[in-house]
């Protein structure tokens, strides 16, 4: 085989590059740009409303630069889990800014789309055959929770990405995707030694992130049959042996193993070597097909509605016996709340953060010392969007609140009008799971269009 | 008596996934690497970090001279109760350890 390089442009669409690297690395000849464009990093949120996490000016700015070199290199360009969550409307999202810019660009473009969310229907029936496994930890699975997922995706892997590599399209915009696959699904195509494409990938699925220099972000990696060598393409920028190995640390909670649909790949005796002051090569990972094929789920759920409010305390009594004052306001709270609205506290969660003592760690924090002031932060999640009406009816609390009956009523900092947030709906993460497939494309489609 | 921290090179701390969380203490040099991994017990992190040991996944990776912990969260990532995302901060709670 020939050798095939990928070029990785960062490690997610959003996030920026250096130019003159991208322009580097496209002198290098790769045989295809991959670069990714989601995670669940940022919580559950982009899941559950389906929605991404940068914003649209900022992926379509880069996506000119990625479209620019696509045209210039004259290979094909994957992004995988398009507007973070992969879900199909967010497919269709990258498709409308591609579209877009080929328009300004004057490129003509086959492009090929792969859906990757799956309805619930599909799900249940699934579910009800035995082919869904739970993964550790994971909530328990039942019709009810599909019921009440806002938003499902399996993530593809190399198969998938192969299927549309295949259709000989200039752009892949792909759904929820794993961040290797992308990248390894060129070299195992082209016969190129399955445990390093899928080490490799993993070595440059966060850019240069396995660099001396990670905001450069372009890195370059060839894949053979039996290795891969790393380059980053920024001048100020090196990979050496321990930039490369420690990445698989990274995000990782098994530093030698790792899942991908089909099977698994273990680096446990890989070595790492510089070839030069910037180039490594790796060599060594194996991958073990598993018997059965299957793919993992994600899935989000409607956590509830909420609200936030934000009080200053600076009084040095309150200062001191801040979570004496939060008790008894929560306590005195959940009657008034109960009495004035009618609403239960099972329907409604109220909490306290002390900004200022532990609210970053909460119950782990060790080193709690009196600060000049805290910050109480009081947030409120309800089952219906009844959370706007609750902070409404413990704002003048939360300003004039007295730690004892017979003390002038205090008042407090409130840093904002209106004093209350409204967060909207808040998502939580509802499946770890994973779905046998009898082949890889029964859980997903691909569609073609030409601009 | 220093803290972990003060000994090692660098100590950080991460989501892998919305379920579990992992810390990397990159200790700098074997000598010291050594050291960590006889004195570092795994009971010392539960007790810090309030989990239980048999959730909790010890290794020592010789070749670069780090010891990694992983471990399930025992807040679902970006749910209601959840204080800190990514976890990143995990890592100052051992950073601060008496050593």
């Amino acid at each position: 085989m020939i050798p095939i390089r990928v070029l990785v442009p960062s490690g997610v669409l959003g996030l920026g590059f250096d130019l003159e690297a991208l322009n580097n690395g496209v002198k290098n000849n790769p045989h295809i740009i991959s670069i990714d464009g989601g995670s669940t990093d940022s919580g559950p949120y982009s899941l559950g409303s389906g929605t991404s996490k940068y914003s649209r000016a900022a992926i379509k700015a880069e996506w000119k630069s990625l479209m620019i070199a696509r045209k210039k290199a004259n290979v094909p360009l994957v992004i995988g889990s398009c507007g973070t969550c992969g879900t199909n409307g967010m497919v269709d999202w990258m498709e409308n800014i591609t579209i877009e810019l080929a328009e300004e660009l004057n490129q003509n473009i086959k492009i090929a789309k792969l859906y990757c969310q799956q309805e619930k229907n599909f799900i249940k029936k699934n579910f009800q055959l035995r082919r869904i496994f739970p993964l550790t930890p994971a909530p328990m699975l039942n019709d009810q929770l599909i019921e009440e997922m806002t938003n499902i995706v399996a993530l593809a892997g190399a198969e998938q990405i192969q299927e549309c590599i295949n259709t000989e399209a200039e752009i892949i915009l792909a759904g929820r995707t794993t961040d290797t696959a992308i990248i390894s699904a060129l070299p195992l195509m082209k016969g190129a030694n399955p445990g390093s494409s899928w080490h490799g990938a993993k070595v440059v699925e966060c850019g240069a992130l396995c660099s001396t220099n990670p905001t450069s972000g372009v890195v370059m990696v060839e894949f053979d049959k039996t290795g891969f060598t790393v380059e980053p393409m920024s001048k100020n920028a090196f990979c050496t042996s321990e930039t490369v190995a420690a990445h698989m640390l990274y995000e990782n909670a098994d530093p030698y193993i790792l899942h991908e649909p089909g099977g698994y790949m273990d680096v446990t005796y890989s070595n790492y070597y510089n070839i030069d002051k910037k180039k490594v090569r790796v060599e060594g990972a194996k991958w073990y097909p598993s018997k059965q094929y299957s793919v993992k789920l994600e899935g989000a759920k409607i956590a509830g509605y909420q609200s936030s409010l934000l009080v200053l305390l600076r009084d040095k009594n309150y200062v001191e016996n801040v979570k004496k004052w939060t008790d008894k306001l929560s306590k005195f709270l959940k009657k008034e709340i109960n009495e004035r609205m009618d609403i239960d506290t099972s329907e409604y969660s109220l909490e306290f953060r002390h900004i200022g003592l532990n609210s970053t760690l909460g119950e782990l924090e060790k080193n709690i010392r009196s600060p000049v002031e805290v910050g109480v932060l009081c947030l409120i999640t309800s089952k219906n969007k009844i959370s706007t009406e609750i902070a409404k009816l413990i704002n003048p609390f939360l300003l004039h609140f007295p730690l004892s009956y017979n003390e002038e009523l205090p008042t407090f900092a409130f840093p904002f009008s209106p004093v209350h947030s409204d967060r909207g709906c808040v998502y939580e993460f509802a499946l770890n799971h994973i779905l046998e497939l009898d082949n890889p494309m029964d859980a997903f489609q691909i569609k073609i269009s030409e601009v | 008596m220093s803290t972990l921290g003060e000994k090692v090179r660098k100590i950080r701390s991460k989501n892998a996934g919305p379920f579990w969380v992992t810390i990397d203490i990159f200790c700098g040099n074997k000598k010291i690497y050594k050291e960590v991994c006889i004195k570092l017990t795994n009971s010392a992190i539960v007790n810090l970090l309030m989990i239980s040991e048999q959730q909790l996944k010890r290794f020592e990776i010789d070749d670069l001279n780090v010891i990694k912990f992983s471990f399930p969260r025992k807040i679902i990532q970006g749910d209601i109760f959840d204080r800190d995302m990514h976890g990143a901060q995990l890592a100052v709670l051992l950073s601060e350890m008496k050593f």
